[in-house]
This record gives C-alpha cells, sequence and structure tokens, in this order.
C-alpha cells in the first residue's frame, strides 16, 4: 500500500507552549488509522497541526507534496477533510445548507446533488430535518452533519477528531458503522482521533498511541488491542 | 490537547485580562505619582491646565475600563453620565452655593442612580444593541439639557458659568495649581478605589461575567446585579470626572457633551489598553494632545492626520498601551538577568 | 386623518433613504460582523467622485455605474490595505480603526471638495409623484431601486455559490476554512459589495440631503437603527425597519408634544430600543439557537 500522509518530526506551540515533541508517524492510502492518547496528549493538536491551523514546524507530506505553509483553506483543496472537534457546524443555516458548504470548492453541480442524496441515504435524519437550522440538531445529529459535510468534498483523506464526545453510547456504535462502511466502499483514507480506545481499536486498522506529545507506541489495531500490557499502561481499559 | 469543551461558545468581545495585569506595580507607581506631584512646580499655569484636564479625562477613560474592561460591557453613553455630572456640579454650585468639594459626592451619587437605572434596560442587551442603546443616551443628552423647563436651572442653550475656587487656607498657590493637586488626590483615591474594587469579591464577579456569562450565572454570580452594578459604578466615576470638568473649564453648556466626547473616552481607553488601568491616563493623553498635534501638522487634513496617526497607534500596538507595558517588563526582565 | 396619512407617507419617503443605507449596513454585518462607523463617510466619497465625474462631463448613468465600480475596488482596497493587517486585532481595536477611517475620509472630502452644499441631480425628476405632494418621483425611484436591490442581494445570498461561502466565512470562520473557503477574501468582497451598495445610498440620498461632506452623518445613524430595527442578519428586515424608522420619526414629530426636530432620533431610538428588549434579534432577525 502506498503512504498516503506522512509526517516527520512534527513540533507544534501555542504561543510559547510547545505541544507536541516531534512526533513522527504515516498512513498508508485506504487506511482506517487511530491516534490514541489520553487528555492534553496532543491528539487535536496534530489534527490541526495538519490543516495548519497552530504554528508549528517539521515535515508533512500528503500524497507525496508537502504541506507546510500553506493556508488551511488550500490544503482543504488537496482532498482533505477534517471534522472538528465541536463539529463546527454552521449554526445558522439549514442542514441542506450545511452540506452544500462541504462541497464548496467542487464545480461538478450534477456530482453536488447526488452526493447529498447519497449522504441523506447514509444519515436518514439529516433528509428529515434538511430545511431544519442545524443549530436546532441535537448533539448526535450534529455530528452526523458534520461526518456527511466533510464527505460532501468528497475527500482523499478523512481527519476526525474526537466524533464520540458527547454522544450516547449507541449513537456512537452507529457513527463507527457508518465510518467503517465510507472507510471500505467509498475507499475515503481515515485519521480518527479518540479518547475511547476499545472502541477506535476495534474500527481501526492501524493505531498509534501518543503521550505527551510523543508517539510512545504504534501496530496493528488487533495487537495493541490484545495487549494486556499496553492496554492497561496507555489506555486505561 | 483535547478539552473538555462540548461547544465552543462565542469568544467573548472583550479579551480577558488577568486581575493582575490590570494594575501597576509598586515601584512603578511611586514613581509616576512622584512626577505627578514635583511636576506643577516647573510649568506655566495654562500647562497646569492641561495636565488637570488630563486627570479628569483619565478618570472618565478608567471609568469606561471599569465597565468595559471589568465586566465586558460596551458603552457609547459615556458622555451622557460626564454631562449629568458636571451639570449636578453646576447647578449646586451656582444655584445653592453649595462648596465645590462637596458637590463631587453629591454627584457621584446621582450618576450611579441614573447608571444603575440605566443598566437594567441594558440587561437584555449586549453588543452592537448595547452601543446603539447607549448611543441614543449619549445623543439624547444634549437636547434633554436643553429642555424648555429645566432652562431656568441648566441655563438652556446658555449654560451656566461656574466660580473656579481658589486655594484654601491662603495657601501660596495659584487656582489652578490648586485644583490641580485636588484634582490629583481625588483621582488617586478613585484609583486605589477602583484597583480594590477589582480584586474584590465584586471585581471578580465583574470579570467572570466577561469571560463567560452562563459560567459566572452557573457559579451563583447574580449577573443582573453586577452587571447594573458595573453600569453603576462607571456612570459614578464618570459623574465626579464630569464634575471636576465643569470646575476646571469653569462652564458648562449641552454641546460640550456630545456623542464626541463619548467616542474620545472610547478611544482613549483602546489606545490606552482594555481592561488596563493605568493605561487610561496614557489614552486620556491620546486624546487630548494628539487632536492638537493633528492640528498643528495640517490645519486643513487634521481630521485625516488624527485618523492616520491612530491608526499608526493601533497597528503598532493593537493591545493599547497595555502592550507596551508588557514587553517594557520582559525587556526589563531581560536586563536583570544577564 | 388626512395628517396621519400625510405623515405616513412622508415617513415612507424618508425611509427609503434609511431602507438603502441599512441595506448597506446589513451587506457590511454579514461580511465582517460588526458595524462600520465609517460606512457613511464611504458612501458620502463616493457620492463625491459621482459628481466630479458629472462635473466633468460624463452623463447621469455611466457616471453611476462607473461610480459603483469604482467603489467596490475602493472597498476591497480598504479593507486589505487598512484592515486586513487588524484582522488578529481585538474586536474594540477595530472600531477605533473605523472611527480613524471616518475621520481620515471626512476630512480629506472637506479639503478636496469643501463644506459648500451642493446640488446633486435626480434621474427620476422632482415632479410629485401620482399627485401626492408628499412622494416625488425622485422618491418613488429611490423606493424602487432600494427594493430592485433587495431583491438582488436576496438572490445573490440565498441562490450562488459565493453568497452561501460569504455567509458561512461570517458566521463561523474556522469551519468555513475547514471547507476550503479563503475567509480572508470573502472579508475583502464584502467591503467591496458594502461600498458599492452605499455609494447607490449616498447617490440616491444626495438631491434629497444635498451633497456635502457631513450629509451622510445622520443618515447612517437611521440606517444602523433599522438594520438593528429590522434584524442585522436579515436584508429584507433592514429595509422594512428603514421604512418603519420613517414613519416612526414623523410620527413621534407630528403627534408627540415638546419632540422638535431635535429630539426626534433620540425618541426614534429608544423606540427601537424598546423593540429590542422585547425582540433582541430585530424584528425580521433569524433568532440564532445556540446549544451550551
Amino acid at each position: 500500500m502506498t503512504t498516503l500522509l506522512n509526517v516527520k518530526d512534527l513540533r507544534a506551540y501555542y504561543g510559547q507552549v510547545q505541544a507536541l515533541h516531534g512526533l513522527s508517524f504515516s498512513l498508508s492510502e485506504g487506511s482506517l488509522t487511530t491516534l490514541l492518547g489520553a487528555n492534553g496528549a496532543g491528539k487535536t493538536t496534530t489534527l490541526r497541526a495538519i490543516c495548519n491551523m497552530v504554528r508549528s514546524t517539521g515535515g508533512i507530506e500528503f500524497d507525496g507534496k508537502p504541506l507546510n505553509h500553506r493556508s488551511t483553506e488550500s490544503i482543504v483543496r488537496f482532498g482533505i477533510a477534517h471534522v472538528p472537534q465541536g463539529r463546527g457546524t454552521f449554526t445558522t443555516m439549514t442542514v441542506e445548507e450545511n452540506l452544500q458548504l462541504g462541497a464548496i470548492t467542487r464545480k461538478d453541480n450534477a456530482g453536488i446533488i447526488s452526493d447529498i442524496e447519497r449522504m441523506y441515504a447514509h444519515f436518514p435524519v439529516l433528509k428529515q430535518r434538511h430545511t431544519q437550522q442545524a443549530g436546532t440538531l441535537s448533539g448526535g445529529e450534529q455530528q452526523m452533519l458534520a461526518v456527511a459535510r466533510a464527505l460532501m468534498l468528497r475527500p482523499r483523506l478523512m481527519l476526525l477528531d474526537e466524533p464520540s464526545f458527547g454522544l450516547a453510547p449507541l449513537v456512537v456504535r452507529d457513527l463507527f458503522r457508518i465510518l467503517g462502511k465510507i472507510n471500505r466502499e467509498d475507499k475515503v483514507s481515515i485519521l480518527v482521533v479518540e479518547q475511547n480506545a476499545q472502541l477506535a481499536l476495534e474500527l481501526a486498522d492501524h493505531a498509534y498511541v501518543i503521550e505527551t506529545g510523543r508517539i510512545v507506541m504504534s501496530g496493528n489495531a488487533k495487537d495493541i488491542a490484545n495487549n494486556e500490557e499496553i492496554r492497561k499502561s496507555y489506555l486505561g481499559y | 490537547m483535547s478539552a473538555a469543551e462540548d461547544v465552543v461558545t462565542e469568544a467573548p468581545a472583550v479579551e480577558a485580562v488577568p486581575k493582575r495585569a490590570m494594575t501597576l506595580g509598586t515601584g512603578t507607581s511611586l514613581l509616576v505619582l512622584a512626577a505627578l506631584l514635583i511636576m506643577p512646580v516647573f510649568v506655566k499655569n495654562f500647562i497646569i491646565f492641561q495636565m488637570t484636564m488630563l486627570l479628569i479625562y483619565g478618570l472618565a477613560v478608567l471609568a469606561l475600563n471599569i465597565l468595559t474592561g471589568g465586566s465586558g460591557q460596551f458603552s457609547l453613553g459615556q458622555s451622557a453620565f460626564y454631562a449629568v455630572g458636571a451639570y449636578t456640579t453646576a447647578v449646586l454650585m451656582e444655584h445653592f452655593n453649595v462648596n465645590y468639594a462637596l458637590t463631587l459626592p453629591i454627584a457621584g451619587v446621582v450618576c450611579f442612580a441614573f447608571g444603575f437605572l440605566f443598566g437594567q434596560p441594558a440587561l437584555r442587551l449586549s453588543g452592537v444593541y448595547l452601543a446603539l442603546a447607549t448611543f441614543a443616551l449619549a445623543t439624547a443628552m444634549p437636547q434633554l439639557l436643553k429642555l424648555n423647563f429645566l432652562e431656568h436651572w441648566t441655563g438652556g442653550v446658555q449654560g451656566l458659568v461656574v466660580t473656579k475656587p481658589d486655594a484654601p487656607f491662603g495657601l501660596p498657590m495659584s487656582q489652578d495649581m490648586w485644583l490641580y493637586y485636588f484634582t490629583l488626590v481625588v483621582v488617586i483615591a478613585i484609583y486605589i478605589f477602583s484597583v480594590n474594587l477589582l480584586r474584590s469579591r465584586s471585581g471578580r464577579a465583574f470579570m467572570a461575567i466577561r469571560d463567560n456569562e452562563i459560567a459566572a450565572s452557573a457559579m451563583g454570580v447574580d449577573v443582573a446585579l453586577y452587571k447594573t452594578l458595573a453600569f453603576g459604578v462607571s456612570a459614578a466615576v464618570t459623574g465626579v470626572a464630569g464634575s471636576l470638568g465643569a470646575i476646571a473649564v469653569q462652564f458648562v453648556a449641552p454641546d460640550s457633551y456630545t456623542i464626541t466626547l463619548a467616542i474620545s473616552l472610547f478611544l482613549g481607553m483602546v489606545v490606552g489598553g482594555v481592561g488596563w488601568l493605568p493605561g487610561s491616563i496614557v489614552g486620556a493623553a491620546f486624546i487630548i494632545f494628539v487632536p492638537n498635534i493633528a492640528e498643528g501638522i495640517s490645519k486643513g487634513l487634521s481630521g485625516a492626520v488624527f485618523g492616520v496617526l491612530l491608526f499608526l497607534v493601533i497597528y503598532l500596538v493593537p493591545h493599547g498601551a497595555r502592550q507596551v507595558a508588557i514587553l517594557g517588563q520582559q525587556f526589563a526582565g531581560k536586563l536583570r538577568k544577564n | 386623518m388626512e395628517l396621519f396619512t400625510n405623515q405616513v407617507l412622508a415617513g415612507i419617503a424618508t425611509g427609503a433613504i434609511y431602507a438603502c443605507m441599512a441595506l448597506a449596513v446589513v451587506m457590511i454585518y454579514q461580511a465582517i460582523d460588526h458595524l462600520n462607523f465609517a460606512q457613511g463617510e464611504m458612501a458620502m466619497f463616493s457620492t463625491f467622485i459621482s459628481w466630479q465625474l458629472m462635473q466633468w462631463g460624463i452623463p447621469y448613468w455611466a457616471a453611476f455605474v462607473l461610480t459603483l465600480a469604482l467603489s467596490f475596488v475602493g472597498g476591497i482596497a480598504i479593507e486589505r490595505i487598512l484592515f486586513k493587517p487588524l484582522a488578529k486585532a481585538p474586536i474594540l481595536t477595530n472600531v477605533a480603526g473605523f472611527i480613524a477611517l471616518f475621520a481620515i475620509i471626512n476630512s480629506s472630502a472637506g479639503l478636496i471638495w469643501d463644506f459648500t452644499i451642493k446640488q446633486y441631480p435626480t434621474p427620476f425628476g422632482s415632479a410629485p409623484f401620482l399627485g401626492s405632494q408628499l412622494i416625488s418621483t425622485h422618491q418613488a425611484g429611490m423606493i424602487g431601486v432600494t427594493v430592485l436591490l433587495l431583491l438582488g442581494l436576496y438572490f445573490f445570498f440565498q441562490y450562488t455559490k459565493i453568497g452561501l461561502a460569504m455567509r458561512a466565512a461570517a458566521s463561523v470562520p474556522e469551519s468555513a476554512r475547514l471547507v476550503g473557503i479563503n475567509t480572508s477574501w470573502m472579508i475583502a468582497l464584502g467591503w467591496g459589495m458594502a461600498s458599492a451598495i452605499g455609494s447607490i445610498a449616498g447617490m440616491l440620498i444626495a438631491p434629497v440631503v444635498f451633497l456635502e461632506p457631513n450629509m451622510m452623518g445622520g443618515v447612517l445613524i437611521y440606517g444602523f437603527a433599522a438594520a438593528v430595527l429590522g434584524g442585522l442578519t436579515s436584508p429584507f428586515g433592514a429595509v422594512v425597519g428603514g421604512f418603519l424608522v420613517g414613519v416612526f420619526e414623523n410620527l413621534a414629530g407630528t403627534y408627540i408634544p415638546g419632540v422638535g426636530n431635535e429630539l426626534k432620533l433620540p425618541i426614534a431610538l429608544a423606540l427601537i430600543i424598546s423593540v429590542l428588549v422585547v425582540k433582541p434579534a430585530g424584528l425580521f432577525g433569524r433568532h440564532i439557537v445556540k446549544r451550551v
């Protein structure tokens, strides 16, 4: 499998505070990779650094092309869709407008219309609410909307920041099932950051464990899930 | 970095300034005080008068700073409170022969009540809506002062002339110099009061409201009470500044207290640094002296020159004089280390 | 009763002025999320440019279109040169910037064209409209243009991609960047459009209030008030707000004793504030649902 995303010696800073201390990892095309770690380990920062939303140094290559020093909006045009923490819903706009915004960089109008229908098939609840103001959706529905909005880009890589946050366990299962399906059927590579390690490891095929801004462990998701020592010392279950 | 934040709440309009960062260190304070004390001995009366006005505007900017920097509420109506203070003093002095010093606390109380009452409807408004409401107050005030049935007291469009007090106890100093020291004492007293207010329980409540109103109310802060209280205190301090201003200028008239004054005070706050109390005096210096400088550079284009100078200041230090102070501190820290 | 009808009609006529300006206010609010205090001055400057073009012998409509284009470019230039560097500065610092811009434009216009009042032509004529002494053909034309402008803006924001992108950039900039919108240019575009709309407002208002550097001071305040009353997020609300404010102001001046010309503005503002206390998002503003 070819490498889609390659991150080398990534260091990121919030003002004077360094949040990432030379982080390196890679993600192969078509894989579903998860980044695990405790609160404050640097998971969100890693995703934000990939999209240049935080000051960082080091090498980030997407499909062989360097992403450093590009603006967030131009990185998106490479086919990287980022579902931020807090979902980033356009709360004052309708559900359908949110989906249209996901495809705002695309020119194929017919494709956009059919993709909106596809999203409604994936997430029927969005169809029911398509004229509703997105801010009135429940947390779970907004997370579905955020994923659907990201997919409207027809991304090659989707970055998901704690999709399970604040959602009921049943909703999370449902969401993860859909993510797996998208990964398999639509061939979208996914990098998902999670605190819910157990669930993420079930879903993913590759996993990295990150601690205070460094990768401390990497490997096959099943191996990590089966290794009791790792689970106990790093993942806490 | 997985901060436990479900929804990114709307960023507050005024950035958070930590309590300690709102004041000056003891050493610096004493130096500034010494300079303010000695200065009048060496300069002409006109300069002393200007220094008095500087202190008075500084006080008015400080009042706005308590409101905006402290509790996060925005006001374009400070000129109205200033006018009420000025008129209270003028009417008391000229119609009732009240001693000028006594009119100050009275003006403070009147303005506190006025501000507190105005704060009630303002409670439901924020941001641009509050700006518009306070703006309405500022535009209404000069017209209200001109109303016919008040003319007996206010002197209508003509205004009132205020007598400048002599130095008491036969002290050998000019009226201007006496008024300067009198103002200085009042300003320092209010400054110390404000600093302590912001450090107190009420001050913490103001800042909690500024940074996150919902969280503040969840912690048990009576948001309505403290928001109106902030308006009241700010109005009271502005009113005292207005009183002093009336005495110093020796004249009150409706058209001295238009929206232009409110806008000047706002600019003073921004230039001094929102939420940084000592910056108020720097801001006051800006609004007093820079228009004069602009006029000196070009008479016909003085407005444009003023605008350009203002742009220069906000480009160089978008956070106002506070930013300069922080840079200075860091620089001093580095010097000490070497 | 006849007095009432007449005052309402006269109110609608002045209201058209406010509605026009309110549209420009809403436009910039959509783009930058706050009010631009220098907007009236920008409109005034544009109007002077059109006047100057006509002085040089260019016919009205050609000058109109040319001014529109110049204002659009000028608005973008002001944003790129003066306000882009302040993008990361606090909001209140930006407001200070608006005040500075106000001073610069006002003073420059005074120096270039001086402060004497100038006549400004109207393309619609000034005969009574449909036999009414209270509304002239110019004012009717102004109402017509305002409505056309409103329809155009509605279409732009609702049905074009760039309109959607602009709204997104204004409401949640970070998410907008994450779907690939260049938010910085959206802001510049908003400035350009607001400046162009402002220039239309200025050119329509000038025949009524006459052309001079301070012509927009009062108008802008009413425009703000109208926009806030109608709801800052709704161009339709802004126009309705404009007419309402015009009518309000006229009726208050006529029927409330002791309200002369001087107190009209504060009374109108007080009424608007009372409305806001009851309906904080304005009459037609979309109520923003926030989950906390």
